[in-house]
């Protein structure tokens, strides 16, 4: 069974390849003068990447420009006569919003850590669940596991808020033995009961993409390194934290920095079970306030930017500091 | 070969669907060489009424024009961001909206809205009762066309009242509200949800002290000033507060809802509760499906909403929907027309009885039918002629956020705190110093 993601990471490792014969194209250039065969490859590579190319700058690039530009005037669609230009103000305005702005950083940060670490595990565990799995029920089983992710996000929130809301919920009923839980629970009330809801939905949502990246991992550990190890006597763990994880580091840090990016994003869960209540409020949800809500678009652009420059840094965070590389699926090492 | 074979079947069925299409075009090319203006109505969701009066409305322009619907989100904000970026953007679809009272000076200030022609604004609100008239100014003038009107009635559990020994006949303080429900150990139907519903609920109280949550509703952004923080505001805050720490609106109160406090007081529970009317068809069709006890339905009486304090008549809160044309339209004297034929009184009987909407206007009251259907006609008239609209500003928005998150849990609501924190907060929110 070929997977979505392992597709895009083979053909990524395509392009990585072809990338580096065109480095290797180029080093010849400064040495001789270009043949022809490479002129005409080259050209066809434009023909063949440039609509692509352009197509991105179009639907990508021009709206982040649009969105930084627009974040530097004091704009709201309601009062189109009193645009502004007023610089960095709206930066500063955000950035000094200790209530809002930071406290809606935080929860996100904490969304991003406590959800990406806890899936890490729990789909790691059921990495080795499908790989280990049985020929006959590994169909099945994978598509088991995957069904939280085919789900729509709009409607697993639904789902997981009537499931705890006081009103219509069964939970409370279910769990009434669990100390702390009773019939008067309020789970969108508080922060703690209320975060933590948001938490297992995302959760129980994207543990199946993680554990996929893994599989994919788990599969790229050569199986003799293993048995070697087991002839030479290594326990269980041993295996695990010796052989397998080391070699499939690079699977790991692309599945973290894939979550994290996307977790950094929540929004779905956020705007169905609380809208920002309890102090619930996330980035991705306070852009959508201010520019949709409030139509305020300068202020709203602003924070969107904000936003992506965090997406930014994660990214860069990531690449740089753990030294992931997405182009080939393996970490710069070349360990494989 | 393969593809020859199977040809027969396939252009046959090529060419039924290429005559169906031919059909189709000739079809709609026959509507459109008449030339019949097409008006869409951007109409909020109800239960059908609205495409019926455009139907009822484009017979009677006998081929003047084609009134067609296009439905809106289900919640007033959304409707509101929606329509406002369409204006915003110059749509010219905009030929009628259904628009939500407040948010009709942000629309009205830019020039969003046509100008209302005079005469239509004299024939439209000859009888339209006082409350629902205020909603549809700005800058007093007459910026949409009144359609319906809505307002809450204090809505009690006779079996309650009875224990307690209220005479229903006079006027309710909330200070009765709350003690009843203490002492009988009963829950109170109130919206604690951090929505639109909590400034409905806190402009209700205030107005009904004489006061109003702005003290200049005309001034530009920055210089707005709200008016929490005063005798009355915190005479509000403590109310909203108390029902809040004492629990009595139930432990399900911070999402509780229109809906939700209706589910409320149809419980044992249940003893008092303000809401709109859509309560009543609402109770008694779940009766009727056998969902509620037939009894509870005779259990339920009404009264005009409470007072806050015993010698000032109470302001309920007013709602409903305004008919306005969008500046860009192209056919904004057909889309007038078409809002006369929308809005007359026999309209909005119908409307109310199929519907369940009170109307706006005076003369729709008089229908016999309406007394079989709405015992409580003559309350909600009463009430939309007492009703005060929410602050009316282009920033209701912003005051309305600001006041819903800093009143919500209502269990933190703290009469010495909450009204000046918020008035702080709006203030700063407005001069563009925080954010919302």
């Amino acid at each position: 069974m070929t997977t979505a993601p392992e597709t895009s990471r083979r053909q990524k490792r395509e392009s990585a390849e072809s990338s580096k014969g065109k480095s290797a194209d180029r080093k010849n250039g400064n040495n001789a003068k270009r043949t022809n065969r490479a002129k005409s490859e080259a050209r066809l590579g434009w023909l063949i990447a440039g609509p692509a190319f352009f197509v991105m700058l179009a639907v990508t690039a021009y709206p982040i420009a649009q969105a930084i530009y627009d974040s530097m005037f004091s704009f709201r669609l309601t009062a189109p006569d009193e645009r502004s230009f007023v610089f960095l103000q709206n930066y500063l305005t955000i950035l000094s919003d200790t209530g809002v702005f930071w406290r809606a950083l935080l929860v996100t940060l904490l969304v991003t850590v406590v959800t990406v670490a806890v899936e890490l595990v729990l789909g790691f565990a059921l990495a080795l669940v499908m790989h280990k799995a049985l020929k006959r029920i590994r169909g099945a089983l994978r598509t088991a596991i995957l069904v939280p992710y085919g789900i729509i996000t709009v409607v697993s929130a639904f789902a997981w808020f009537y499931m705890f809301d006081i009103n219509s919920g069964f939970v409370n009923n279910w769990f009434g033995w669990v100390p702390g839980i009773d019939s008067d629970l309020d789970w969108f009330a508080n922060f703690g009961t209320a975060i933590t809801v948001i938490m297992a939905s995302e959760i129980w949502k994207t543990t199946p993409f993680i554990a996929l990246l893994l599989l994919a991992g788990l599969a790229q550990v050569p199986d003799e390194l293993v048995e070697a190890s087991k002839v030479d006597g290594a326990s269980w763990r041993q295996q695990m934290t010796r052989v397998i994880l080391p070699n499939m580091k690079a699977a790991i840090m692309v599945a973290v920095l894939f979550r994290a990016l996307d977790a950094f994003r929540i929004f779905d869960n956020v705007f169905i079970m609380t809208n920002g209540a309890a102090g619930t409020e996330v980035l991705s949800l306070l852009a959508y306030r201010t520019s949709i809500g409030r139509l305020e678009i300068g202020l709203g652009s602003a924070v969107s930017v904000i936003l992506f420059i965090c997406v930014l840094l994660i990214c860069v965070i990531a690449i740089k500091l753990f030294k992931v590389d997405l182009a080939s699926g393996t970490d710069s090492k070349g360990g494989k | 070969m393969g593809e020859s074979q199977g040809s027969p079947r396939r252009g046959r069925t090529a060419r039924a669907s290429g005559a169906a299409l031919a059909a189709a075009i000739l079809l709609s090319g026959c509507s459109d060489s008449e030339d019949v203006p097409v008006l869409t109505w951007y109409i909020n969701p109800d239960d059908g009424g609205q495409v019926a009066l455009a139907q009822v409305c484009t017979e009677e322009a006998e081929g003047a024009y084609v009134i067609q619907t296009s439905l809106l989100p289900a919640d007033a904000p959304s409707q509101r961001e929606q329509l406002a970026r369409r204006l915003a953007a110059n749509d010219s679809s905009l030929d009628i909206m259904s628009l939500d009272p407040p948010f009709i000076p942000e629309l009205a200030e830019p020039e969003f809205l046509a100008p209302v022609p005079d005469d239509v604004a004299e024939r439209t609100t000859e009888d339209t009762l006082e409350g629902a008239l205020a909603g549809a100014m700005w800058n007093d003038e007459l910026v949409t066309v009144p359609f319906w009107a809505n307002t809450q009635l204090l809505w009690y559990r006779k079996s309650v009242v009875e224990e307690a020994g209220l005479d229903m006949e006079q006027p309710i303080t909330w200070d009765q509200v709350i003690d009843t429900a203490l002492e009988q150990d009963k829950l109170l139907g109130v919206q604690g949800v951090r929505a639109e519903s909590m400034t409905v609920w806190l402009n209700a109280l205030v107005e009904s002290q004489d006061e109003s949550i702005l003290a200049n509703p005309e001034a530009p952004a920055a210089e707005l000033q709200t008016n929490l923080d005063t005798e009355q505001g915190m005479r509000a805050a403590e109310i909203i507060g108390l029902i809040g720490t004492e629990g009595l609106a139930g432990p399900g109160v911070a999402s509780m809802d229109e809906n939700q406090s209706m589910l409320l007081f149809q419980r044992d529970e249940g003893s008092f509760m303000v809401n709109w009317p859509f309560v009543w068809p609402a109770t008694n069709a779940a009766a009727e499906e056998g969902a509620l006890d037939e009894e509870l339905v005779d259990d339920i009486g009404w009264a005009q909403y409470p007072r806050v304090d015993e010698d000032t008549p109470s302001a309920p809160p007013l709602g409903g929907i305004n008919l306005a044309v969008g500046a860009d339209s192209l056919n904004q004297d057909l889309a007038f027309e078409a809002i006369e034929c929308i809005v007359q009184p026999e309209n909005q009987t119908e409307y109310f009885i199929t519907n369940g909407n009170p109307p706006s206007s005076e003369a729709a009251y008089e229908d016999p039918a309406l007394e079989d259907n709405f015992p409580m006609a003559d309350a909600i008239r009463e009430a939309l002629e007492n009703a005060a609209p929410r602050p009316q500003t282009p920033f209701y928005n912003e005051i309305s956020t600001a006041i819903q998150q800093d009143f919500t849990p209502i269990s933190g609501v703290r009469a010495e705190q909450t009204p000046a924190q918020t008035d702080a907060f709006i203030v700063e929110v407005l001069r563009g110093e925080r954010l919302l």
